[in-house]
């Protein structure tokens, strides 16, 4: 098994955490997993994006080329990387910042409205959580299973608190249909 | 953990207590890592002024036989290169980082690979070498350091860890080993007589040539052992192999995926990774241009490593070259579409 994931949006957004949860996630699952990030002077409105491989096999090009899996943001990341998705391969776009008509065959699209549902939830940044959510919809059952655990090592400790607002968000994703 | 992090957390292992640095990013988590622990650990972290300042600092460190780091990028190190000069003069071990970005000037804060000439060539004046270790994972890194700290004091060198904005920025899981740092007692280091020895005197100026000239026939006897004792690199399936890549650190990665493809396709592909840039891993080179049909070597610059590939080589195999440059990362496809340009 091997899920290359591109993560793809605006600064603030979340891009890097929710790339950090997936890159934990498959640790506590004793997977191999890479977290490449963009970097510089991108945070807070700029892009933002960032490449995770998740492997039972040991990694070699820590760059996603072509993702199996694409959670992306925003649309003029939608419009940069959705022809990259490889065949067979997934893209979970937030339909409340893209609003964009778009399929291929061979590629799974699921649109999830996720800013506004994190916006009802009273906290807009849990959109990632959400999208998050429904990509583990599409794995085994046992990474849903552990997402706790991966989210208890990646969230800071002074941010402990919104633990279970986050995985709240996730279950959302996750049940999204 | 992040490759910054990994660099600062096994140098803190290593027992490096002192570290003295300049922010400059890709490679700023290091500092700010040293900066959080080392107050905890009965450590010293300094914040100098410059970069010049900085590497000054670990100059005199080093001389009080400490073990001492400094980090940096790319234009942090040419402004470091003279007190590098002056530390290999005065023969003192010490570890000095560059995750390189981009360059010539201020360059770019992308990952690149164009200061491997300043590296294992000398960036500072004089007849000297410097252990260059060149990692391509985290995990690496992290052993790459320890080695750096006992490597240093063996031979009292600097040595430098070569990453990029890559590695220092990407997360991948580690394992700390469980060994003791090495810790030779440096008798001759100036840290105080008690008045039962006479002083240590560090220097690195020598006005009478010939004093100074065995000094530096001494330190060429030292590089010549480190040359034939210390080379480090890793191989794949080369005994078979029509075309042979060479590439190091996180290039060495993306290349693995263009020779995994061309394995499955059929070409007879093979991989050397230079871990040590010096001393250069020229014997297996050699050894491989006898049999391949061709090398290529890939780089993240305009081609700097290539020069001592082509050396080592002696002209026995053609010696093809591909590379990016100022912070644009090779593609596995486009590596593969120069493979199969030379089979």
């Amino acid at each position: 098994m091997t899920r290359e994931i591109l993560i793809a949006g605006f600064g603030g957004q979340g891009i890097l955490f929710g790339g950090k949860a997936l890159a934990y996630l498959g640790m506590v699952n004793n997977l191999e997993v890479s977290w490449l990030p963009s970097y510089g002077p991108e945070m807070r409105g700029g892009t933002a994006n960032c490449h995770v491989i998740i492997s039972d096999k040991p990694i070699g090009s820590p760059i996603v080329v072509s993702p199996t899996d694409l959670i992306v943001m925003n649309l003029p990341s939608f419009e940069k990387f959705k022809k990259n998705v490889a065949k067979g391969g997934n893209i979970f776009a937030d339909s409340s910042l893209i609003d964009k008509v778009w399929s291929r065959k061979g590629i799974n699209k699921y649109d999830i409205p996720a800013t506004q549902m994190a916006s009802e939830m009273g906290n807009s940044k849990l959109a990632n959580m959400i999208l998050l959510g429904k990509m583990l919809s599409t794995m085994d059952s046992v990474f849903m299973e552990t997402i706790k655990k991966a989210l208890e090592m990646s969230i800071p400790p002074s941010k402990m608190h919104l633990l279970d607002i986050n995985l709240k968000a996730i279950e959302a994703g996750f049940n999204y249909n | 953990m992040k490759g910054n992090e990994a660099i600062a957390e096994a140098a803190i292992r290593a027992n490096c207590k002192h570290f003295f640095g300049y922010p400059i990013t890709p490679q700023t988590e290091i500092s700010a890592y040293m900066a959080k622990r080392m107050p905890r650990i009965g450590g010293v972290f300094l914040q100098a002024e410059s970069e010049v300042a900085a590497i000054n600092m670990v100059y005199g460190a080093a001389g009080a036989g400490v073990r001492v780091m400094t980090s940096s990028s790319s234009p942090g190190i040419s402004l470091k290169a003279e007190g590098i000069s002056y530390i290999a003069g005065a023969d003192l071990p010490c570890v000095i980082v560059n995750i390189v970005r981009g360059g010539p000037g201020l360059g770019g804060i992308q990952p690149a690979q164009s200061d491997y000439f300043q590296a294992v060539k000398g960036a500072g004046h004089g007849d000297y070498k410097m252990i260059v270790l060149a990692p391509s994972s985290v995990q690496e890194v992290v052993d790459c350091t320890f080695d750096a700290f006992d490597l240093a004091d063996k031979y009292r060198v600097p040595v430098m860890i070569l990453g990029d904005g890559m590695l220092g920025q990407m997360m991948e899981p580690v394992v700390f080993p469980e060994k003791s740092p090495k810790c030779e007692q440096k008798d001759w280091a100036t840290c105080g007589t008690k008045n039962k020895r006479k002083p240590n005197i560090i220097n690195s100026l020598y006005i009478e040539p010939q004093d100074l000239e065995r000094l530096i026939i001494a330190r060429q006897q030292r590089y010549n052992a480190i040359a034939e004792k210390e080379v480090r690199f890793e191989k794949e399936n080369i005994e078979d192999a029509d075309i042979v890549l060479v590439a190091y650190g996180t290039t060495a990665r993306i290349v693995k995926a263009a020779y995994e493809k061309a394995r499955k396709n059929g070409i007879k592909a093979g991989i050397i990774r230079p871990i040590t840039l010096w001393p250069f891993p020229e014997k297996i080179i050699a050894e491989t241009a006898q049999r391949a049909k061709a090398i290529v070597c890939v780089e993240m610059s305009m081609g700097q490593m290539v020069e001592d590939v082509r050396l080592a080589t002696g002209g026995a195999c053609p010696v093809g070259f591909y590379g990016r440059a100022g912070g644009m990362v090779p593609e596995p496809e486009a590596i593969y579409d120069v493979i199969r340009r030379y089979v």
